[in-house]
C-alpha cells in the first residue's frame, strides 16, 4: 500500500459517500451557524460604530498606529498559505495522501484571503475611499508609490485572493459533475450551471490535467512572494524589531505552520461528523502531525536567530527593543506565544500524539493562538518602542477591535461551513484516483 | 440531430474499455470520445496521440506570463516617469520593487491565462450535454461514444460488445 491512500472503497462507494455529505443538515449545524451569525452581527455593528466615530474608538494613537486590524490580516493571510501548500505544492511533488485533505485546505485559503481582504478595509477607517489603493489613472497624475511595500501588498493579496479562487473552482468542476449526476430536481439545475456542463471526456481531462498542473506551478511561487510581500510591509521599515532580512522566510514559515494548524482544526470535526474514516485515516493526521512539527522546529530556530541578531548586533536600539518584549509589558503574551508555537507542538514528535485527534487539536489551538499572539508581539511592542523613548507609548484593545477580531472568525467559519454543505469537502475525483481501479481480468 | 449516429459502450472496467478503445484505434476509428470518472493511466496511455498529439494549455500560460511580466514593467516605469516624485532617495524608475508587481503581474495573468485555455480547450461551457453522455459516466462506470455512419454501426457495436461492454446503446 502506498502511503496515504484508500484501498479498501469502491468507485460508486466514493461517489455515495461524499455526495451523501450534502445532504440536508441537522440542527446541530443550524445551531451552530446562528451563534456564529450572531457574532458576526456584533462585528458589523462595532465595525459600523467605528465607521461613525472614527478610528479612535480601535484605541489607534501614536505610536500605536498599527495594531489588532493589522495583526489580524497578517495572520488571515499565513492561514491561507498551508491551503496553497497542501493543494499546489503537495500536487507538484506527488505525494498522495493529500487527495483526502487537499479541498477542505483549498477552501480555507480562499476564505482566510477574504478574511484578511478585510481588515486593510477596515483599517484605513474611512473605507469608502479604499479604492484609493489601486493604480488607476486621475486627472491630476497622481499615482501610487510602487516603490512602497504597501502597494506591494495590494499586489501580491490581489493575486493571491484570485489565483486560488480559480485553483479551487478549477479543481471543483468535475466533481461538481459528479455532483449534479447524483442529484436531482432544482439541485440538479444549479449543480448542473456550476459544473459548466463537464462531461469528463478524453480531451477534457487531457487540457484539465495539464492546466491544473500549470496553476499549481504558478500557484508554488506565488505562494512564497505573498507572505514575503506583507513580511516586508515590516521589514522596509527601520524600526527595532522590524528591520530584517530574516523577515519574509520567518513569516512564509510561520504562515505555513500557523495554516496547518487551522487545516487540522477544521478537517478532525468535518471526519467525525461526516463520518469520512476511510478518506481521512491516521496516517493523513500522522503526515499532518509531522509537518507541523517540522515547521514548529524552523520557526523556533528563528526565533533563537532572531534574539541572537539583536544581541551580537550590539546595538542598543535593537537589544532594548528586544529586552522588552520578553519583559515588558508583553511579556505574558510573548511568554504564551513560545508556548503554543515552540513547545505545545514538540508533544508531536510522540507517534500517538500525532494519531490521537484529541491531541492534535488541542496543540493546534495553542498553535492558533501562539501564531496570533507572534504576529501581534512583531506587531505591537516594536511600534511601542520605537528609537526615542519620547515616542513609547503602550496599547490596549478595545471593545470594537476586540469584537471584530472575533467576528473574524465568525466570517471565515460561516463561509467555511456554508461550503462544506454545499460543494464536495473532500475532492470526489482525486479519491478516485487512488482507490483501486476496477479490473475484470487482473491477470490479463 | 443531423450528426452521424452514434453508438455508444458502456463499461464497468478499466481494462475492458483499454481493450476497446485498442480495438477502435486499430480499424482506424479516429471519431470517438472516451468518458471518465477520474484520469486513468492505462486509458490515457491507449489514447496517446488521440485526439491531439499535445496540449496546447501552455502556450496560453506563457503568452499570459509574458503579458504579465511586460504590462508589470510597462505600469510602474511609466507611472513613475509621469510622476517622477523621489521618495526613499531611490531613482525615478527603481528596478528592484518594480520586480514584485511584474512578478504578481505574471503569476495572475499567467494563472487567468491557464483557466481561459482550460475552458476553450475542453469547449467548456457546453450548455447541452453531448448524446453520448451518460451520468453513470460521473460515478463509477466509463463510456465510449464513436461517431459513424449509419452503415457501420452494427460492426461498432459488436466491436464495443466484444470488448467487453456491459451495456451498448445506439
Amino acid at each position: 500500500m502506498s502511503e496515504g491512500t484508500v484501498t479498501h472503497v469502491t468507485l460508486g462507494q466514493v461517489n455515495r459517500d461524499i455526495v451523501r455529505t450534502l445532504e440536508p443538515p441537522g440542527s446541530l449545524y443550524y445551531f451552530w451557524m446562528s451563534i456564529i451569525g450572531l457574532t458576526l452581527s456584533a462585528a458589523i455593528l462595532a465595525w459600523t460604530y467605528q465607521i461613525e466615530i472614527g478610528m479612535g474608538v480601535a484605541g489607534y494613537r501614536t505610536p500605536t498606529m498599527w495594531a489588532f486590524y493589522i495583526t489580524n490580516f497578517v495572520f488571515w493571510i499565513g492561514i491561507g498559505h498551508a491551503g496553497t501548500l497542501i493543494s499546489a505544492i503537495l500536487y507538484l511533488f506527488r505525494a498522495r495522501w493529500r487527495t483526502s485533505i487537499y479541498r477542505a485546505a483549498e477552501a480555507m485559503t480562499v476564505f482566510a484571503v477574504m478574511t484578511a481582504g478585510l481588515f486593510p478595509v477596515i483599517h484605513v477607517g474611512r473605507m469608502w475611499y479604499v479604492y484609493w489603493l489601486l493604480p488607476y489613472p486621475n486627472e491630476r497624475y497622481l499615482w501610487p508609490n510602487f516603490r512602497s511595500p504597501l502597494l506591494w501588498d495590494v499586489f501580491a493579496v490581489t493575486t493571491y485572493l484570485t489565483i486560488s479562487v480559480v485553483f479551487f473552482y478549477v479543481g471543483l468542476i468535475p466533481d461538481i459533475a459528479a455532483v449534479r449526476d447524483a442529484s436531482t430536481g432544482w439541485r440538479r439545475r444549479i449543480y448542473g450551471i456550476l459544473a459548466l456542463g463537464w462531461e469528463g471526456a478524453d480531451r477534457q481531462w487531457k487540457h484539465y490535467r495539464r492546466g491544473y498542473g500549470l496553476l499549481a506551478a504558478l500557484a508554488t511561487p506565488l505562494v512564497v512572494s505573498v507572505h514575503s510581500v506583507v513580511s516586508w510591509d515590516f521589514a522596509m521599515a527601520l524600526l527595532p524589531g522590524w528591520h530584517s532580512t530574516l523577515f519574509a522566510p520567518f513569516f512564509v514559515n510561520g504562515a505555513i505552520f500557523s495554516g496547518f494548524a487551522m487545516v487540522l482544526v477544521l478537517i478532525l470535526p468535518m471526519r467525525y461528523f461526516f463520518n469520512l474514516y476511510p478518506y481521512i485515516t491516521d496516517r493523513h493526521l500522522d503526515a499532518m502531525g509531522k509537518l507541523t512539527l517540522v515547521t514548529s522546529l524552523v520557526l523556533s530556530y528563528f526565533y533563537v536567530c532572531e534574539g541572537f541578531t539583536a544581541w551580537y548586533s550590539a546595538n542598543v536600539y535593537e537589544w532594548q527593543s528586544y529586552v522588552w518584549k520578553w519583559v515588558g509589558t508583553y511579556g505574558p503574551l510573548f511568554w504564551l506565544q513560545i508556548f503554543g508555537n515552540s513547545v505545545a507542538p514538540l508533544s508531536l514528535f510522540s507517534r500517538r500524539a500525532r494519531t490521537s485527534p484529541v491531541t492534535l487539536y488541542i496543540v493546534s489551538i495553542f498553535v492558533l493562538i501562539g501564531m496570533w499572539l507572534e504576529r501581534f508581539i512583531i506587531i505591537v511592542p516594536s511600534l511601542a518602542r520605537g528609537f526615542h523613548p519620547y515616542t513609547w507609548g503602550n496599547y490596549a484593545p478595545r471593545w470594537p477591535e476586540i469584537t471584530i477580531t472575533v467576528g473574524s472568525f465568525a466570517f471565515f467559519f460561516i463561509l467555511f461551513l456554508a461550503c462544506i454543505r454545499l460543494l464536495p469537502s473532500v475532492s470526489i475525483v482525486e479519491v478516485k484516483e487512488t482507490v483501486p481501479h476496477p479490473v475484470k481480468e487482473p491477470h490479463a | 440531430m443531423s450528426r452521424p449516429s452514434g453508438v455508444v459502450g458502456v463499461f464497468a472496467h478499466v481494462d475492458t474499455t483499454v481493450r476497446a478503445i485498442h480495438a477502435l484505434r486499430a480499424r482506424g476509428a479516429s471519431s470517438f470520445t472516451v468518458y471518465t470518472p477520474m484520469p486513468v493511466d492505462e486509458i490515457t496511455e491507449a489514447l496517446e496521440g488521440h485526439p491531439l498529439p499535445w496540449s496546447p494549455v501552455r502556450f496560453f500560460t506563457l503568452a499570459g506570463g509574458i503579458t504579465g511580466t511586460a504590462g508589470g514593467f510597462a505600469l510602474t516605469i511609466w507611472s513613475h516617469l509621469k510622476w517622477g516624485l523621489v521618495t526613499g532617495g531611490k531613482p525615478i524608475v527603481s528596478i528592484p520593487p518594480f520586480v514584485i508587481i511584474a512578478f504578481e503581474l505574471t503569476i495572475l495573468l499567467g494563472g487567468l491565462a491557464t483557466l481561459l485555455a482550460v475552458f476553450l480547450t475542453g469547449r467548456i461551457p457546453l450548455f447541452r450535454r453531448s448524446p453520448g453522455y451518460d451520468p453513470r459516466f460521473s460515478s463509477d462506470h466509463f463510456g465510449i461514444a464513436v461517431e459513424c455512419p449509419p452503415a457501420q454501426a452494427a460492426e461498432v457495436r459488436g466491436l464495443l460488445q466484444a470488448a467487453g461492454a456491459v451495456e451498448v446503446r445506439g
